[in-house]
């Protein structure tokens, strides 16, 4: 099948899923089945559709005009397709996941939980594959509004507060800066196509925007895509926590943040273009932004004693580190954002996996609560501990790789202020992660019934949630280790986002 | 036989209503009242879709009224812009009275049943002709026959206050019209023709007399308080308020529509842009009431608890988006301003359906009686979170068209600080739209709401008609913003 | 600008006088009888204003002398039939008539029709004024009466045509 096809087919399987999901609504059995069928189905799709985008192929489909000059349209390149790699294989196995999750905790408004999440799925690759701005927007409102049902889904007061400041941020962010951004580009540039080497160079060459003007540009960009958390902007990302875990999971580790990151880059990459940013340096101030967000990030996030709280802070300093890379604009510190992109990804997922699992075997939200309960949780624990070394950064973790890169970029561009930023925040990371599967394995149980549970072999002592729960985290936690093995492969096909325009 | 009703479209578009309005005083009968208004305003439905047909073909259409030739005769003109606005005017029209019988029959005394089909197409008859006329003295004419039946129409709302508000509207809009007869009256005395394209042709641009300058001034204002610029839309909040749902949906879609419509007419039809925009500095003064507008009526639409009023708010600040994209007097622009005056007339009117079933089943429309009325009314309340969506300008949905279009002909004209405060002030409705949405999703259902059950289908099919319609028309234009270009391209003189 | 001047327009100084006048009562007066009455007055100025303007210096009523319609219908038939028969193939000849129109318009309108009929030498005043005049005043009755009834609905519900004192209850509720 040609890889043009494959693109409409990859939209249009979350979709699908959506009509089953409501139609099957009744029946959660099949429901689950149908879901977890397309995933795995989309899966396949995507797959194949990187193999040819890996060896250099573009694949396009056009789906036509919204407005005259301003249209649908998709064009597959490697980062996108990373993503969109990232963002579908998590999804089969949050898939499996939510529902061990939402069954063992006897959620209500299932069906209109799976079919949200997978509107969000189709937003985010609708995302990843835009071939201009107009698209990518498009797509990243649809996700906005998508999820807001998910982040409320409890309906609780606390819900409703949380969901107005995510809404509140995303939506006023991307109304009042990224939109203006875009419609500031096409006058300048006369086109919203994502092209390599960017599409404002000869705005630039004709005087008709200055560098100050660029700055302001690249700001409204960076500020405006909220669902990158830069500070001041990041309220959102805890607020959304009080959604069911398996959403903070996919959504706020995957793919909502994710597409946020990932715009950032692209439009670093094919709308200003990284040639101009090096050149004009306007973007710098903004990789300071960035740094200064991954420090205090991280120190906030080890004042946190709620588990998904802390993750949450410690999702806004990684998605910082992407913005980073992006902003440095030099080949290695692209090539190690859009690894990370993927490195944090599996790692923070398995992280959040892990906290619901917790939270459905002991019911147990606060870091404080949770000694001892290593052994009572053994596989949890263990899967924590390796993709916390993956965000750490320390080898044999994903994470190793995508930092060193990041690491190079600040050296090549002599901004070695911004080193110590990531090492400190590195360092920081140790210690609000570690110590949590830590002080589970070593420290004993605070709980009474501890007598009862050293008694006997350790396998009758496990009160692990349910294997729905468990095996996906065990797999990406497998998977974060993996990836430090394949980085290479993602090197190769990142490759070509750094290269000049021919 | 088709080629003759095709030859005198234009004429059937107003007889037909008009000559119904009788007949359903005469019928004296409500339910046989309402099928002939029903026939008859889809009817004129089609009338004018046929109608919008020939002129995006010839571009347009003339009429002969009684065969006398123009400028003595009345001349009956239909360009682009007109037809689209008939069109989408009478398709509102007679998807409101689909909408119409279980709400009237809740609200309006069953005695008056027939009265009230019988002015309703009355005020639909007077709105057409506004579009469909070539002559000026015609638009006055037809002006006043909406106006006053739609005094009347408000009037029949259910508390004491309706009467009060449609009187407030009457010596305002009276007020209005009259400025407009004055205005048509200085003109004529300077050209000696009523006929708009004839005056156009006649009038002294470049430095007009006083007179051209006083007989602008005279119309400019009276439109304006037509259409509820701010800060001449006093009469708008109370009147949309405490008019009956029905009523509300069809004039809060059309009645200011039309006004701009003619108001657009004035400034591209017959005074030229360059001397209202270049001459005279009104094109600074509209985008300084507009985005003024905008702020205030936005920020106001934020405190009421009453629905409706918050509808009828945030209906002046989205007349504020017309006029800034009219104001532009470039083709994008202009076409932003015709192309949201379609977008808002179907999220408007869908979503004052939505307040209408709600009205029905929970009988109020304070905003503290509609708490938890998402979860028995779930169909009803999810209507509303789409228009809303649309009323801010998400993407997929209309409003996201006109809202774009608006912004890139802001910055086409270098205009970019227009931009900024428009981005701004729709982060306003999306504090007004979601303080509804929260209401309705996350708050312990109130009495009315717990017993409440969803609402009945006859009145819902027409609201997710138009509430699907904003989605359609969200992310296919041709029909929207491609004819809205079209007209645009018509009224600055080009050729499309 | 001479006192001359100043008096020859007499007439629409006493439009403009009764203009403010019924504007000042509609906005000031808050009792709804008297706002309507305002209401009455300012249309009636508008009237005024147009009649005025149709009428011709040392014009007469647009109306032909019944000695010389007949004269005329027996005689030339002159500029009018032309005009009919051109009007009549309006489809041939669009431009031409297009212009006739436009002169007998204007020289109707600016100079009371010497063109009319060199014959007669009768000025006529500009009738299309009053025409219009008389649609507006049905307007205005119109308006008149369901303003009325409208108070009448008011005086009802409310037990008072004051404003004020209308307010006051509603704030009362």
């Amino acid at each position: 099948m040609s890889p043009d096809h494959l693109i409409w087919i990859s939209l249009a399987l979350p979709l699908l899923a959506v009509g089953l999901i409501v139609l099957f609504g009744k029946s959660p059995d099949l429901r689950d089945g149908a879901s977890g069928t397309v995933a795995g189905l989309l899966l396949i799709v995507v797959a194949s559709l990187s193999i040819g985008v890996f060896s250099g192929k573009r694949p396009e489909w056009h789906l036509g005009e919204m407005l005259p000059g301003f249209e649908i349209a998709f064009r597959v390149e490697p980062l996108g397709m990373l993503f969109a790699l990232v963002a579908s294989g998590l999804w089969i196995l949050t898939t499996a996941y939510a529902v061990g999750y939402m069954r063992g905790h006897h959620e209500i408004h299932q069906t209109r939980f799976f079919a949200c999440f997978a509107i969000a799925i189709f937003a985010a690759l609708s995302a990843a594959f835009s071939a201009n701005l107009f698209t990518l927007f498009v797509a990243y409102e649809v996700m906005t509004i998508s999820t807001y049902p998910l982040v409320t889904h409890h309906g609780t007061d606390e819900a409703k507060r949380g969901g107005r400041i995510y809404l509140g941020i995303l939506l006023s962010t991307s109304i009042a800066f990224f939109m203006l951004a875009i419609v500031w580009t096409w006058s300048l540039a006369g086109t919203l196509d994502f092209q390599l080497g960017g599409i404002l160079s000869t705005a630039v060459a004709e005087n008709r925007i200055s560098q100050t003007g660029l700055g302001v540009l690249i700001g409204l960009f960076t500020f405006g895509i909220g669902k990158a958390a830069l500070m001041p902007f990041h309220r959102w990302l805890p607020a959304a926590m009080v959604a069911p875990t398996p959403v903070s999971a996919l959504l706020h580790a995957v793919a909502v943040v994710k597409v946020g990151v990932f715009s950032v880059m692209k439009v670093c990459v094919y709308i200003f273009g990284l040639e101009l940013l090096r050149e004009t340096g306007v973007s710098l101030y903004l990789a300071y932004v960035a740094g200064f967000t991954l420090v205090v990030a991280s120190l906030v996030a080890m004042t946190k004693d709620n588990l998904k709280a802390r993750l949450a802070y410690s999702t806004i300093g990684q998605l910082a580190y992407i913005t980073l890379g992006a902003m440095l604009a030099t080949p290695n510190s692209v090539i190690g954002g859009g690894m990370h992109i993927a490195m944090h990804a599996v790692g923070k997922i398995t992280l959040f996996f892990c906290a619901g699992a917790i939270y459905v075997a002991a019911h147990k939200k606060n870091i404080s609560d949770m000694e001892g309960l290593g052994r009572k949780m053994p596989f949890t624990f263990a899967a924590f501990l390796i993709a916390s070394v993956s965000i750490i950064g320390l080898p044999p973790g994903g994470g190793a790789w995508s930092k060193w890169f990041l690491a190079l970029g600040t050296v090549e561009t002599h901004q070695y202020l911004l080193t110590a930023a990531l090492m400190v925040s590195s360092l920081l990371n140790i210690a609000y992660l570690v110590p949590i599967p830590m002080r589970a394995f070593m420290k004993p149980s605070k709980s009474e019934d501890e007598s009862e549970s050293e008694t006997g072999n350790w396998f009758s002592n496990m009160q692990e949630a349910p294997a729905m729960c468990v095996v996906p985290l065990c797999v990406t936690a497998i998977g974060s280790v993996v990836l430090f093995f394949a980085a290479q492969w993602i090197y190769q096909a990142l490759l070509p986002i750094t290269a000049m325009p021919s | 036989m088709i080629d003759a009703i095709f030859a005198h479209l234009p004429i059937l578009l107003i007889v037909l209503p008009l000559m119904a309005a009788p007949c359903c005083v005469l019928v004296g009968n409500g339910r046989a009242a309402y099928l002939l208004a029903l026939v008859v305003s889809f009817a004129a439905f089609a009338c004018s879709v046929a109608m919008l047909g020939e002129t995006l073909q010839h571009h347009v259409v003339r009429y002969e009224l009684g065969n006398w030739s123009p400028p003595y005769g009345i001349e009956y003109r239909v360009d682009i812009f007109s037809g689209f606005v008939m069109a989408f005017v009478s398709g509102i029209g007679a998807i409101v009275l689909v909408y119409a019988p279980l709400s009237v029959r809740d609200e309006i005394p069953a005695s008056k049943h027939y009265l009230f089909y019988a002015t309703y197409l009355l005020c639909m008859t007077g709105l057409l002709g506004m579009c469909v006329t070539g002559d000026l003295f015609n638009v006055f004419v037809f002006l006043e026959i909406s106006s006053l039946s739609s005094y009347a129409l408000i009037s029949l709302g259910r508390t004491r206050r309706a009467p009060l508000a449609a009187f407030q509207y009457l010596i305002l809009g009276s007020i209005g019209a009259t400025f407009i007869l004055i205005g048509i009256g200085l003109l004529y005395q300077m050209t000696g023709t009523l006929n708009m394209a004839d005056i156009a042709a006649r009038v002294p641009h470049e430095h007009g007399p006083r007179t051209v300058l006083v007989a602008f001034a005279f119309l400019t204002v009276g439109l304006c308080v037509k259409m509820a610029v701010f800060p001449l839309h006093t009469w708008l909040p109370n009147a949309y308020t405490y008019a009956p749902s029905v009523v509300t949906c069809f004039i809060a879609a059309t009645a200011t529509k039309v006004s701009v419509y003619a108001f657009v007419r004035l400034i591209f039809g017959i005074i030229t842009p360059g001397f209202a925009f270049d001459v005279l500095p009104l094109d600074t003064e509209l985008m300084l009431f507009s985005l003024v507008g905008i702020f205030i009526a936005s920020i106001a639409a934020i405190y009421q608890n009453n629905v409706k009023r918050l509808l009828a708010y945030s209906s002046v600040a989205q007349i504020g988006y017309m006029l800034l994209g009219i104001s532009m007097a470039t083709p994008t622009g202009l076409s932003a301003g015709i192309v949201h005056m379609f977008n808002h007339a179907l999220i408007k009117g869908g979503l004052f359906m939505v307040a209408g079933c709600f009205a029905l089943r929970l009988g109020s429309v304070q905003l503290s009686d509609w708490k938890g009325a998402g979860r028995t009314m779930p169909l009803t309340a999810i209507a509303w979170a789409i228009g809303g969506l649309a009323l801010i300008g998400v993407p997929m949905t209309a409003g996201f068209i006109s809202k774009w279009l608006l912004l890139t002909s802001a910055f086409e004209t270098g205009r970019w600080p227009i931009a900024v405060l428009m981005l701004v002030s729709s982060l306003l409705a999306v504090v007004y739209v979601w303080k509804v949405v929260e209401t309705l999703f996350f708050s312990e259902p109130s009495e009315a709401a717990a017993g409440a059950t969803e609402a009945p289908l006859r009145m819902l099919i027409p609201t997710y008609l138009l509430i699907g319609a904003t989605l359609l028309f969200g992310v296919w234009t041709p029909y929207s913003a491609g004819i809205a270009r079209q007209a645009a391209i018509v009224l600055l003189g080009g050729t499309p | 600008m001479t006192f001359e001047s100043i008096a020859g327009l007499y007439n629409y100084w006493v439009v403009i006088f009764l203009m403010m006048t019924g504007f000042y009562i509609v906005l000031a007066r808050k009792n709804l009888i008297k706002s309507v009455i305002g209401l009455n007055i300012f249309q009636t100025s508008v009237f005024l204003l147009y009649i005025t303007m149709g009428k011709v210096e040392h014009g007469t009523a647009p109306i032909v002398p019944p000695a010389i319609a007949e004269q005329q219908s027996h005689a030339s038939h002159g500029v009018g039939e032309n005009a009919h028969a051109a009007i009549e193939h309006a489809d041939e000849a669009h431009e031409v008539v297009h212009e006739v129109a436009h002169e007998v318009a204007l020289t109707v309108a600016d100079h009371g029709g010497e063109l009319a009929h060199a014959s007669t030498e009768i000025i006529y005043s500009n009738p299309l004024p009053s025409v219009l005049m008389l649609t507006a005043i049905v307007v205005g009755i119109a308006t008149t009466a369901l303003a009325l009834a409208l108070v009448v609905r008011i005086r009802e519900d409310y037990g008072t045509v004051d404003e004020e004192l209308i307010l006051e209850l509603d704030r009362g509720e």
